[in-house]
């Protein structure tokens, strides 16, 4: 048993190395987000201004808008900046979350191959071009994963009159991946497939292979992003002042700001999206 | 053959530059390890350690149960660490969900039994050799555990350091309980798994090589140091 | 003073000690393995006093009757009786293997294991082991790694391991049977000096010269069975067996 105790005591040092340095930071809150902002690179440019500001540290796990709600849900989270209308609204009334503010918007664009068989470069209206790329049979990788990005092309589906459940099941062209962004971009390189990104993660995006915009700007394919606070009341634990602090300055005009200068290749990837009263429901 | 050739470069200036945030990744993956491995030796050796010296009932059947943990998938132990550690789990109160403790938690839970199983390999022979002796000596199995650990603790280090490549190269759990959070719970693996995310492959290969590279030195540094010690002990 | 006395003075596992184990009676033994009967009803007196030698050829059974009376065996039958509690007579008995076991440490913490386990205090057991390793000419090699000793250095580093436990008895298996001249004349004056002591040796050879210079009694083992047990002179002189006779004369081998 004397010779447990260095080992103990190893242990115990290493375990010590894992802490945050004490007093570095002392504060920090845990957004729940979603893939696309995190791997569009906008947290990287926008969190250290916040951090800087206020001493407040964010840490950031970044999962599906669906997971991140459900994570939020099991009070594992202080905060969520997730892209879903719908099932934000539901979250909100089962009373999980509360104080949900418009921060930003992007866009949803349609992805294909060079090639596109579907023909539907240049076109204007996404629904129609979905129809396109059913009629063709052409291969279509979907999100799959409850994401927000996964939710706006299944209300798109919906809105062309087609049903890709169905699609899924007779035919060997639609696939539901279950994965985040990145991961079905890749896949859809690698098959020369149609898919629906978002366009921040679409412009930051290495690996594109043959894969080319070919369409955007429809009304339908607009992407709001809204910040909500776990409800203390339901999760007595959570860090809420710290996080309204978070929310509070992402919507403020220098937050908003900040969204608007983060750019890729000169292009915006988010629009600051904030209504002026900063307590009204998002668009 | 150029994407590697592009990763390699990228790696050798990765290296090079010493890049903090890097650093950062480098240092957490270590610690996450070795804390890991250190939790799951304490478990894992006098656990094998007995299961070669005892003979009791159900012997077989934990023997089973370890060789079938060895095969848990990753995701699976990571997704019972995370309902454990949640706050709405049984021990959400530790707050430990998304921190290093919690992936420390699941590289152990996975690499014990890997420690258990293979020390009760290393040890079974030499209790074949020390069985006798130690009875004469008039210790029992209880006694024979923690000797033939001390005696055994070279041979143990390789088990270790298998333990250890086996932690320090696992994604899925340490992905589900660390939350993969930038600057705090972004180990080497995550960060790849981002990377590859995010399209930019050569990046994630150079990460990989980077990887590859530590895990080696590691390896090298032990077995030295082993061999070292070997030659002064017995 | 090689050894302590064990009846005096105590041996490494102090508490209460009653006059002795010994005399040892054995009797009806008998044990099987792997289908063959190895010993075939065995009986026997050990008293104190000089060495006991185990004679007989290859193969006899003085192995696993060595193991028996030791205890690392059960027998299928027969009783192997002490004059103490048999926890008593286990804690002050002592044997020492054909091929001895070197742990993967030191001469000295060889010594010293054994001893801890006897639950002797840390600070008594190094000078008992670093003691131990002098009486038998080791104590130049004391912190070297056990098992690069050469032959006859394990076995005098096995002797020394067994001998700091001052048993009462000890069991000594063919100790110098892959040993050199030189080495084995170290070897016995050793087990002169341990019987000399007080220590009532128990130990088998098929060497008969080594028997002559040794034994206070001779148990001739023959198939299994004891043959002859008699005083060593009486023995040597004139054996009463016909078996003991043919092997004295050189010609049983098996
Ligand atoms: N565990 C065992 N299983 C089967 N046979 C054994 C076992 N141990 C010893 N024997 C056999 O018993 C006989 C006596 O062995 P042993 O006591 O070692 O002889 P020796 O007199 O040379 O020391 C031998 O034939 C040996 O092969
Ligand atoms: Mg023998």
């Amino acid at each position: 048993m004397r010779r447990a105790l260095p080992r103990r005591a190893a242990l115990g040092l290493c375990l010590a190395g894992l802490a945050p340095p004490a007093g570095a930071q002392p504060r920090s809150v845990l957004l729940a987000s979603t893939t696309s902002t995190e791997q569009s690179g906008l947290f990287r440019h926008l969190l250290p201004l916040f951090t800087r500001q206020t001493g407040i540290a964010v840490r950031v796990v970044a999962l599906g808008t669906g997971q991140a709600l459900d994570v939020a849900r099991r009070g594992d989270a202080d905060a969520v900046l997730v892209h879903d209308p719908e099932a934000e609204a539901r979250f909100v009334a089962e009373g999980h979350g509360i104080g949900r503010r418009a921060v930003m918007r992007n866009d949803f664009v349609l992805v294909g191959p060079a090639a596109d068989p579907a023909r539907i470069a240049g076109m204007r209206d996404a629904a129609a071009a979905l129809r396109r790329i059913a009629a063709a049979r052409a291969p279509f990788v979907s999100r799959g994963d409850r994401s927000g990005t996964h939710g706006a092309e299944l209300a798109l589906w919906r809105a062309a009159g087609l049903d890709p459940a169905a699609a899924a099941r007779d035919g060997r062209w639609y696939r539901a991946l279950g994965q985040g962004m990145g991961p079905t971009l890749n896949a859809a390189a690698a098959q020369e497939a149609y898919v629906l990104s978002d366009r921040g993660t679409w412009l930051a995006f290495r690996n594109r292979g043959t894969l080319r915009l070919l369409v955007e700007g429809d009304p339908r394919l607009r992407n709001p992003y809204s910040v909500i606070l776990v409800n203390p009341a339901r999760h007595p634990h959570v860090r809420h002042a710290d996080a309204r602090a978070l929310a509070d300055w992402l919507v403020s005009p220098e937050g908003q700001r900040a969204i608007a200068d983060y750019r890729i290749g000169g292009e915006p990837l988010f629009l600051p999206d904030a209504l002026p009263e900063a307590d009204g429901q998002p668009p | 053959m150029e994407d590697f050739g592009t990763a390699f470069a990228i790696a050798l200036r990765l290296i090079g530059s010493g890049d903090p945030a890097l650093l950062g990744i480098v240092r957490l993956s270590l610690a996450v390890s070795a804390a890991a491995v250190l939790l799951a030796a304490l478990v894992g050796l006098p656990l094998g350690a007995l299961l070669a010296v005892a003979r009791f009932p159900g012997r077989r059947a934990v023997i089973v149960a370890l060789n079938a943990l060895m095969g848990l998938p990753p995701v699976v132990a990571g997704l019972a660490i995370y309902l454990l550690l949640s706050r709405s789990g049984p021990l959400g109160g530790l707050g430990l969900l998304f921190t290093p403790a919690a992936m420390v938690l699941a590289q152990a839970v996975l690499i014990a039994p890997i420690l258990a199983a293979l020390s009760r390999q290393v040890l079974a022979a030499m209790w074949e050799e020390y069985a006798e002796q130690l009875r004469s000596f008039g210790a029992g199995p209880w006694r024979a555990v923690p000797t033939l650990l001390r005696d055994g603790r070279f041979a143990l280090a390789t088990v270790l350091l298998a333990g250890f490549g086996r932690a320090s190269a696992e994604v899925g759990a340490v992905m589900i309980v660390g939350g993969n959070i930038e600057g705090f719970t972004r180990v080497m693996t995550t960060a790849i798994a981002l990377e590859t995310a995010k399209g930019d492959l050569p990046l994630a290969l150079a990460l990989g090589a980077v990887l590859m590279a530590i895990v080696l030195a590691v390896n090298a540094a032990v077995q030295l140091l082993r061999d070292a010690a070997a030659r002064r002990a017995a | 003073m090689l050894l302590r006395p064990p009846g005096a003075t105590g041996g490494a596992a102090e508490g209460p000690r009653c006059a002795s184990i010994l005399p040892l009676r054995v009797a009806g033994l008998r044990y099987a393995a792997g289908g063959q009967k190895i010993l075939r009803g065995v009986d026997f007196t050990i008293a104190a006093g000089l060495p006991t030698l185990v004679v007989g050829p290859n193969g006899a059974g003085k192995s696993v009757l060595l193991r028996l009376l030791h205890g690392l065996l059960v027998p299928q039958a027969g009783r192997v009786a002490w004059a103490a509690p048999p926890e008593e007579a286990r804690r002050r008995q002592a044997m020492v293997f054909q091929r001895p076991v070197m742990l993967r440490r030191s001469a000295l913490a060889n010594v010293a294991y054994p001893l801890a386990l006897a639950g002797l205090p840390r600070t008594e057991r190094a000078a008992r082991a670093r003691a131990a390793l002098a009486r038998v000419g080791l104590a130049h090699l004391a912190e070297r790694p056990a098992r690069r000793l050469s032959g006859g250095e394990q076995q005098r580093l096995a002797l020394a391991r067994a001998a700091a436990l001052a048993p009462e008895v000890l069991f000594l298996d063919e100790p110098t049977a892959n040993l050199d001249p030189a080495a084995t004349r170290a070897v016995e004056a050793i087990v002169r000096d341990i019987a000399a002591a007080g220590t009532k040796v128990v130990m088998t050879s098929h060497d008969l010269a080594q028997a002559r210079r040794l034994a206070g009694d001779v148990l001739f083992l023959h198939r299994g069975r004891v043959v002859e047990h008699a005083p060593a002179e009486r023995f040597f002189a004139a054996p009463r067996a016909p078996e003991a006779a043919a092997f004295l004369r050189g010609e049983l081998l098996a």
